[in-house]
This record gives structure tokens, sequence and C-alpha cells, in this order.
């Protein structure tokens, strides 16, 4: 049951018929695809392969490049904290040894009860509020190991349900084009001719 | 007066203009009502209401620099598209993952209506026939934000069909990146939104103006560069130059971070603010945490040449930080304070772009590995003095030549002027060896100290000729 299912399939075929060829929504597929089963399975790839066109070793190679996208499940939630030169000076690696001592876990396990992934991270775009940590895409700022302890028993004990969805949701709002308001994408080969708009007079 | 506010981490607002963080005091700044309430889209049915050629020529004349890193002026950039090639494309990089870099981020969540105004007048200038809006993968808020705000601009009829009911009509797909830092790189984000992996092309020919996305012409700008056409839309030419210098107009956001009292991101003059103002101003940083002193800043994101105390006083002005030995790159300044171990610093900027590399060009692939490698047992104590040597020369075989550096009084240093030669396609393989090369040559005694004095014979290639 991994491929995508009847709603996901409809939001994908949506998806890609923005794009003016439809490799191009490969990887939000793949996001969707992660959403749905956790992390990237063989016939996952299979199934995008058919929707977008392409072989599943093509879909395997584009996936595979992406640091986000996981090919075995992961804990519930991903625990990343950033060891990049901000956060390194502000006590990073200080913060991945506590990490890894209150899960019992080193950087790349996961919990035996499945509830936490812990792993290195790379620059988060946080850089003033050093050193971060993201759950499952998620913000912590200027953590502390306190501030660490808390969290995990906070989400051990499903106090952040609300903030933090399970690992693979990446984002809960997603856009949404009414047909009405669509211009609608064309493949470049049948557009031949300038913008309406470039007639040399304004637009308004 | 400096102020924060909670609903925005990081952002610091003072009394000076504000360009593209205008509404961040706002907590629902990222809404339709509240960029209704505060000029918002005036910026486009300003533009809307002249023909598209006038604007394109204010962008020009007003020289918006790209806020991405290269700060290549965004008017020229529109201008390379081919003749009568159509479709054009926008791409729009929201990929901010350069080492110390976080602004980006901050205009997608804070307000992502401004961007979306900024997205349309530059299709309008430019005739771009549709835009991606290519959002950084692990920036879950800055999707759902982006997305929500697209959603309301639909409906509202401020983007999609017939815009504001004119004959202007472009759809802005919001696209999910999947976490790769060389994805920031404008043709390897192309490649990326062609659903491949993220690995740039050669330039020429894939100049994206001429050859980008789908072979199309295809304009790829930074976030921040278009926040500000809404702005300058608004209030025009003359007042954008008014602020900043000449060369460099405006505003920029520049994030501080590291060893100082107050780190933040601070909307600041273009031009004429200096790093002294920054780190020490009272208005910014306030100086150095607990009473300590500058030891060295990274003056432009992780992949910049390192400034020390004696280039404290240049301004946020290209022609004048790339002849001192390195770039403004990407508006992020990173700051070590005197208790900095040096060496391990530089190994976690080297680690990152060793992790990054996407393997295509081998002098990244194997020598940024090389370089991660051999630094790592230097920090470890269990490098040589061959070692140091062994570094500048792996490093010189993805950048032959001189590699850029700061004057320094103290070592007797003259400034080697930015930019460098490198063997790779794109900038991941020399970012991986400046910070290796600042911190050798500016701090070496901090690196004897750490090696054992055992001098052993290097492992090079020996070349056929040999």
């Amino acid at each position: 049951m991994s491929r995508l299912n009847e709603a996901n399939t409809k939001l994908a075929r949506e998806i890609i018929s923005r794009y003016p060829r439809p490799k191009s929504a490969l990887i939000p597929l793949l996001h969707i695809s992660q959403e749905q089963n956790g992390y990237i399975t063989r016939e996952a790839m299979q199934h995008l392969g058919e929707l977008v066109g392409v072989t599943s070793a093509e879909v395997y190679g584009t996936a595979t490049f992406y640091e986000m996208f996981k090919f075995e499940p992961v804990g519930k939630y991903l625990i990343n904290i950033c060891g990049t030169m901000s956060c390194a000076l502000l006590g990073a690696h200080e913060l991945m040894h506590h990490a890894e001592k209150k899960l019992g876990v080193k950087a790349g396990g996961t919990t035996r009860d499945g509830m936490f992934t812990l792993a290195h991270a790379e620059c988060q775009a946080a850089c003033t509020e050093a050193p971060t940590l993201q759950v499952n895409y998620r913000y912590r700022l200027r953590v502390t190991p306190a501030d660490f302890d808390k969290l995990v028993d906070d989400l051990r004990d499903g106090k952040l349900g609300d903030e933090i969805p399970q690992h693979g949701v990446l984002a809960k709002v997603r856009q949404v084009i009414a047909p009405e308001r669509a211009v609608g994408a064309m493949a470049p080969e049948d557009v031949n001719d300038a913008p309406a708009w470039l007639d040399g007079k304004a637009a308004l | 007066m400096s102020k924060t506010f909670s609903h925005a981490p990081g952002f610091v607002a003072g009394d000076r203009p504000k360009i593209v963080t205008s509404r961040f005091e706002y907590s629902d700044s990222f809404t339709l009502e509240r960029f209704l309430a505060t000029d918002g889209y005036k910026g486009l049915r300003a533009a809307l209401k002249r023909p598209a050629t006038e604007i394109h020529e204010d962008v020009k004349s007003a020289t918006v620099l790209g806020r991405g890193g290269a700060g290549f002026p965004a008017g020229t950039k529109w201008g390379l598209t081919p003749q009568q090639v159509w479709p054009r494309y926008l791409v729009v990089n929201g990929d901010e993952s350069e080492p110390g870099t976080y602004k980006d981020r901050l205009l997608m969540e804070r307000d992502p209506h401004q961007l979306i105004e900024g997205c349309l007048i530059a299709c309008y200038a430019a005739g771009l026939s549709q835009c991606f809006l290519y959002i950084r993968g692990e920036m879950a808020l800055a999707q759902e934000r982006v997305a929500a705000a697209l959603n309301e601009a639909y409906q509202a009829g401020y983007v999609g069909k017939n815009i504001l009911g004119s004959k202007f009509s472009v759809d802005i797909i919001l696209h999910w990146g999947a976490g790769a830092y060389v994805v920031g790189e404008e043709t390897a984000l192309i490649e990326s939104l062609e659903g491949n992996r993220g690995m740039p092309r050669l330039k020429p020919p894939f100049f994206p103006a001429a050859n980008g996305l789908y072979g199309q012409p295809t304009i790829v700008n930074n976030v921040e560069t278009l926040a500000n056409l809404p702005w300058l839309m608004v209030n025009g030419v003359a007042a954008y130059t008014a602020i900043g210098t000449k060369t460099s107009p405006g505003t920029r956001m520049v994030a501080v971070s590291g060893h100082v009292k107050r780190p933040g991101v601070y909307e600041i003059i273009n031009g004429t603010t200096t790093f002294r103002d920054l780190i020490f101003g009272e208005e910014f940083c306030g100086g150095i945490r607990d009473g300590k002193s500058l030891k060295a800043f990274v003056p432009g994101g992780g992949s910049a040449p390192w400034f020390t105390p004696d280039q404290l006083d240049l301004p946020f002005e290209a022609s004048q930080v790339g002849p001192a030995g390195s770039m403004l790159g990407s508006g992020a300044v990173m700051v070590m304070d005197e208790t900095t171990d040096i060496p391990a610093a530089a190994l976690t900027l080297t680690h990152f772009y060793a992790h990054e590399s996407c393997g295509k060009c081998t002098p990244c692939r194997e020598g940024g590995t090389w370089l991660e490698r051999i630094l790592r047992r230097v920090v470890n104590g269990e490098g040589t003095d061959a070692d140091l040597q062994q570094l500048l020369e792996v490093g010189s075989m993805i950048c032959p030549g001189n590699f850029p550096h700061a004057s320094n009084q103290k070592l007797g240093l003259d400034a080697v002027p930015f930019p460098y030669k490198m063997t790779t396609i794109c900038f991941v393989g020399p970012s991986a060896y400046a910070p290796v090369h600042s911190a050798l040559t500016l701090f070496r005694a901090e690196f004897e100290a750490r090696v054992k004095k055992r001098v052993t014979i290097p492992v090079t290639a020996v070349g056929v000729s040999a």
C-alpha cells in the first residue's frame, strides 16, 4: 500500500497540471508520497514514475539527491540539530552531545520505541537564534539542554501534536488554484508569441 | 531605538528607512488584510498603469542589486533575455541555505504578499509568463505562509487570469525543495525544478537568461531582490536611490550571528553602513559578548573569505569589499571572539561544503572531502606539519593561483582581491577552501600549535609529465 492513495493521486494530477512539463512535479509528489507513507518506498517511486512519465530509476535518481527524502522508516519525530558555524560557535556540539545522552542514541539513530530519530543538520537559516534545531522541520531556537529535555518530554506526552505533525507532513496549508482563476501551464513549444501585455501600452 | 518582536524571532527594527521590513512589526503582517491596509498591491497597481518597458527602465535606473550573493543588478539581468524568444519564465530563489544567512525566510514568513507583489511586477516588466516560487524544503512555515497568501491573492484577483481586470495574466506556482544547498545556485535550481538531481549546469551555454528552464529564457531572482520592487513602484526611483550610495542604493537585510551581544537581522542602509557600525554600533549588535574582543568575522556568508579587525571600517559596498579580499555575498556576518578555536570553526564550514558537494566536478567532490578529512585530523591533534601544506595544495587544485584574503597589518599581509579562479562549475568547491585558506593565512600559529611536529611525505598524485 505505498502507491499514492486515491485522494493523493488526484492531488498529484492537479499539481502535475501546473507545470509545463510533468517531471517538474516530481519533488512535490515525492513529498506527498513521504507524507502518506512516512518514507519513500519502491512502489511509490514506481507509481510516481507512471504519473509523470519517467522510469522508476529516474525517480530514484532524483529522490536520492535530496536530504529530506528517507528510504527507510524514521522516528515519528525527526530531530535535526544544526551544527554549522553560527550554531557551533554557540554550543551546537554540546547540545548534540546532550541530545545523544537524553535519547540514548547516537546521531543518525532512532530510539527503540520509534518515537525519535536524531540527526546532524546543516545551516537552518536561523543563525541569529543559535543554537537551533528542527523537529519535523518546525523550529526551536536558542535551545538549552533543559529546553531539549522539555521538548522531548512534551513530544512523548503528545503535548505538541497540534504544532508538530508526524514526520512526512511538510506543510499543512497547500496552494489551491481555482480553475477559473488559473492561466494554466503550456508546454514551451506551444507558446510562440510575446505575452499580451507587452503591446507597448499600460495594462490598466 | 532598537525593537524586537516575539512573532519575528531575530528581527531587530531600528530608526532607519525600511524598504522590505516595514510590516514586520505587525503580528498579522502575513495576512492579505494587513497587507492591503499598509499600501499592499499599490505598487502592482502603479506598475500596471504604465507600459511594461517603463517599469523595466525604472528597475534598471534604480540599480536594484541582486541580494542572493552575486550582487548583479536585477534590471540588467532582465535585459539579457534574447529578443523575441517566448515563453520566458521567472524562477524565484527561496532556497536560502548559505551558512549565516537568515533573511529570505523572514521575508517569506512575515510578508509573503510583498514577495508575491514583487514577482508580479517582475513578470509584468520583463514579459515573463509563468512564475515558479522555489522555497527551501526545510522551511515548513514559509511554505504554509506563502501558500496561504497565494490562495488569498488568487481569490482576490491579484494573481492568475486578468490581474486586477487587466490583460496581464500570470500564474505563480509554489514549488517545494527537498534539502540540497547546491540548489541555491541558479542553474542547479533550474535542474531541480525540472525534476532532476540538482546539479549545476555549465555556463556558457546555460546562462539562464538565454537558456534556462526547459531551455527557455529564464530570470532567476532572489526573494529579497523581488521584495524591493513594490516599494520602488510606490515611491519611485528617486526615493530609492536617495537611500544608500550610487553604486549600492537602497537598503539590504543583514543577519549578524555568533559572539555579539545582540545577534539579529537588521535592515541596513546599503553602501554606507560599515562592519564596525554593525558589530559595535549601539543600534545594532552592541559589541562583542562578555566584554571579549573581536578575533575575526565572516563578512558575507560561509563562502566568503574572512576579515579581521583591520577591515572593520569597510562599508557594505562591493567595490570596496572585493579589493579588500572578500565579498558581501548574501548579507550574513558571522562573528568570532577571542575565545574561538579557529581551526575548529573553519572545520564546521569546510564540512558543510564538502557535505553539500553535488559530486559533479571532481575538484570539489574529491578536494572538498580531502580538505575536510585533513582539517579534521589537524583539529583532533592528529595532524602533521605536512598536512598544513597539503591543505593549501588541495585547495590550489580547486582554485589555482592566488586565493583572495584580507590584509593584516600585524602579519604584514597585503590583500589579495576577490574573486578567484576555479576549476569547478559552481562556487561550492571554492567555498570549501575559503574558510581553510582564510584561517590558515590569518591564524597559522593556531594550526601549528595543533599539529605534532612530525613531517610525513604527503600523498600527492604524480602527474603524467612529472
